[in-house]
């Protein structure tokens, strides 16, 4: 088995002008869990979508699981395969109804059986606590049970890593903890996680690493137990002093 | 909430006044249509003295202004066909029906349909079209229109949101080009400027250049709707399509489009009622549709002084097919948007 799950290697991105991000570099290694935070604009998002090709970085390289992201689409195909991703906005399918948000890429992708399908779906909505609730569509569930579908959705097409874009930044405070307890639970399962959060109680105690991105550049990296306590970079100080409060 | 006991007095006056005033406008036709009418059969003479309405004409000329000129001894021909194509229209228009063996259905039920009408086979005896007329024709090209055109119009749409810039031009000029005519110019153009631009030989029936006529013409307003439809779906759904390793076109038929019909099902279904009433500008190309079999029931003119009943029966049939679709509007507005918590 690959000892590293994602390679980042100086990697820029545009936007036309706009120089979005700046000399990449970035190892993950499997079963690692990796915290991700920045002030808003950082590239800190556009980051992990360039890993399962959402975003097209345009100089560098990205290697997953030991395949390079390039214009090939069955590599990306495959990447996408084994990277799962959960969204701030959940983008659960409105008109199906939990069960078949957990059952379409498995019937459409994997071209399982439909009845396999489901008995994948209803293990994972049963480890995201929400299988009392499998059909029922989404706009009749709360953000926390529908960002825990999303979860479990990604989860269905087995990933052997997962993508997390600030999946609790559209909660209401009181659903945050219910997101945060079912990833802790994927975390200490061994999953390979790379979060973009804001979550710091959380990075402190789950992530092995912690990144600081501003403008474009990842400005810091530690453990979590240095990155809080002794922060050496001044931007990530002030940027501490304001999520931290 | 409403509130029963709150109903005030002004607010009991305006209905009382709403309901008189409707019941006074409405007695006169109340009295025309149904008080002072002749029914019955008893000949055109009894109509003489009648302040009414005269039903007798519908008996009398029933069977033309339904049927058209088609030969009397084989009327249970164009009965079933039509109701063959009607009731295929009629499962289409319920999701429960909505399986492998609905599209098998539309390729017999049309066959199914021109073989009854037209007959020469299976020991029918031949039909020609242009002895065809009548509702059968109005049900033909409205139900083919649609059937036909809703395919169309979907295809048009993704044409138009498509990246690759050659199949987005293609489709965006079809649709600025055929919406910016009017159906009558796509007739009469259909009707006499396509035969001049076919291979010599070549003979197109004019039924079938109306009935293509329909098909594009509304294609291309359906398209509009559609692609408006896509639009309200948000670019994460392609995004989270994208992640799960969904191919494009499984978007498109699983996702994106399921969406998109769901949010433009009144406007779509505003369209197929528009459909059904322009099939009578057809008569301008000399097809015997409803509209056309009603005047040729006036030409005789023992009973040509009724031709307010013959429009009134007419109108009715026209009515009851429009609002059966206006009913189903809601019916599936209710089944896709409101159960599923997306209002």
């Amino acid at each position: 088995m690959l000892e590293t799950a994602i390679t980042l290697r100086n990697v820029e991105k545009y936007y036309s002008d706009f120089h979005v991000l700046k000399d990449i570099n970035l190892t993950v290694r499997n079963g690692e869990k990796l915290v991700v935070c920045g002030p808003s604009g950082s590239g800190k998002s556009t980051m992990i979508r360039c890993i399962n090709h959402l975003e097209e970085h345009q100089a560098g390289s990205i290697h997953v699981l030991g395949v390079e992201l390039n214009d090939d689409v069955r590599n990306i195909a495959r990447i996408r395969q084994s990277v799962g991703m959960v969204f701030q906005q959940f983008n659960l399918f409105p008109h199906l109804t939990v069960l078949e948000n957990c059952t379409l890429a498995q019937t459409l992708v994997s071209r399982k059986p439909q009845d396999e399908a489901e008995s994948v779906a209803m293990e994972l909505l049963t480890r995201v606590r929400i299988a009392d609730q499998a059909r029922k569509y989404p706009g009749q569930l709360s953000g926390g049970q529908q960002q825990r579908v999303a979860i479990a959705r990604s989860l269905s097409m087995r990933p052997k890593i997962m993508l997390f874009d600030e999946p609790t930044s559209a909660l209401d405070p009181e659903m945050v903890k219910e997101v945060l307890e079912v990833m802790g639970e994927l975390a200490s399962d061994g999953m390979t996680m790379v979060c973009v959060t804001h979550e710091m109680a959380f990075a402190r105690s789950v992530a092995d690493r912690v990144i600081f991105m501003d403008h474009g550049r990842i400005v810091e990296e530690n453990t979590p137990a240095e990155f809080f306590d002794h922060p050496s970079e001044p931007r990530l100080r002030d940027f501490l002093s304001q999520v931290l409060h | 909430m409403h509130n029963k006991t709150k109903v005030s007095v002004g607010n009991r006056l305006v209905t009382i006044l709403v309901v008189g005033v409707v019941a006074l406008a409405l007695y006169p036709l109340f009295r025309w249509a149904v008080l002072d009418a002749v029914w019955g059969n008893p000949g055109p003479d009894a109509c003489n003295n009648a302040s009414g309405a005269c039903w007798p004409v519908i008996s009398e000329k029933g069977a033309l202004i339904i049927f058209g000129r088609y030969p009397a001894a084989e009327l249970w021909r164009p009965a079933l066909a039509s109701a063959l194509l009607l009731g295929t229209a009629i499962a289409t228009a319920m999701p429960r029906f909505w399986n492998k063996a609905l599209l098998l259905t539309w390729i017999a039920a049309p066959l199914a349909f021109l073989t009854l009408m037209g007959g020469g086979v299976l020991g029918l005896p031949s039909v020609p079209s242009s002895q065809w007329g009548g509702l059968p024709i109005t049900i033909m090209l409205s139900v083919f229109g649609i059937g036909c055109a809703f395919p169309l119009g979907i295809l048009l749409a993704c044409g138009r949101l498509s990246s690759k810039p050659v199949i987005r031009w293609v489709a965006t000029s079809y649709i600025e080009a055929v919406r910016g005519v009017p159906l009558i110019t796509v007739l009469f153009m259909a009707t006499f400027i396509l035969p001049l631009l076919l291979p010599s030989g070549w003979n197109i029936s004019a039924m079938v250049r109306a009935q293509v006529a329909i098909i594009l013409f509304t294609a291309s307003y359906l398209a509009e709707i559609v692609r408006a439809g896509m639009q309200t779906v948000s670019k994460g759904q392609y995004e989270a399509c994208e992640a799960l390793g969904i191919s494009r076109f499984e978007t498109y038929v699983k996702v994106v489009l399921p969406q998109a019909l769901s949010m433009v099902i009144a406007p779509t279904i505003n369209t197929f009622v528009t459909v059904l009433k322009d099939t009578s500008l057809v008569a301008i190309v000399s097809i015997s549709e409803l509209l056309m079999t009603a005047r040729q029931a006036l030409a005789d003119p023992v009973w040509r002084t009724h031709f307010i009943e013959v429009y009134v029966f007419i109108a009715v049939i026209y009515f009851v097919f429009c609002f059966a679709m206006g009913k189903w509007s809601k019916t599936l507005e209710r089944a896709y948007i409101f159960s599923k918590g997306r209002e």
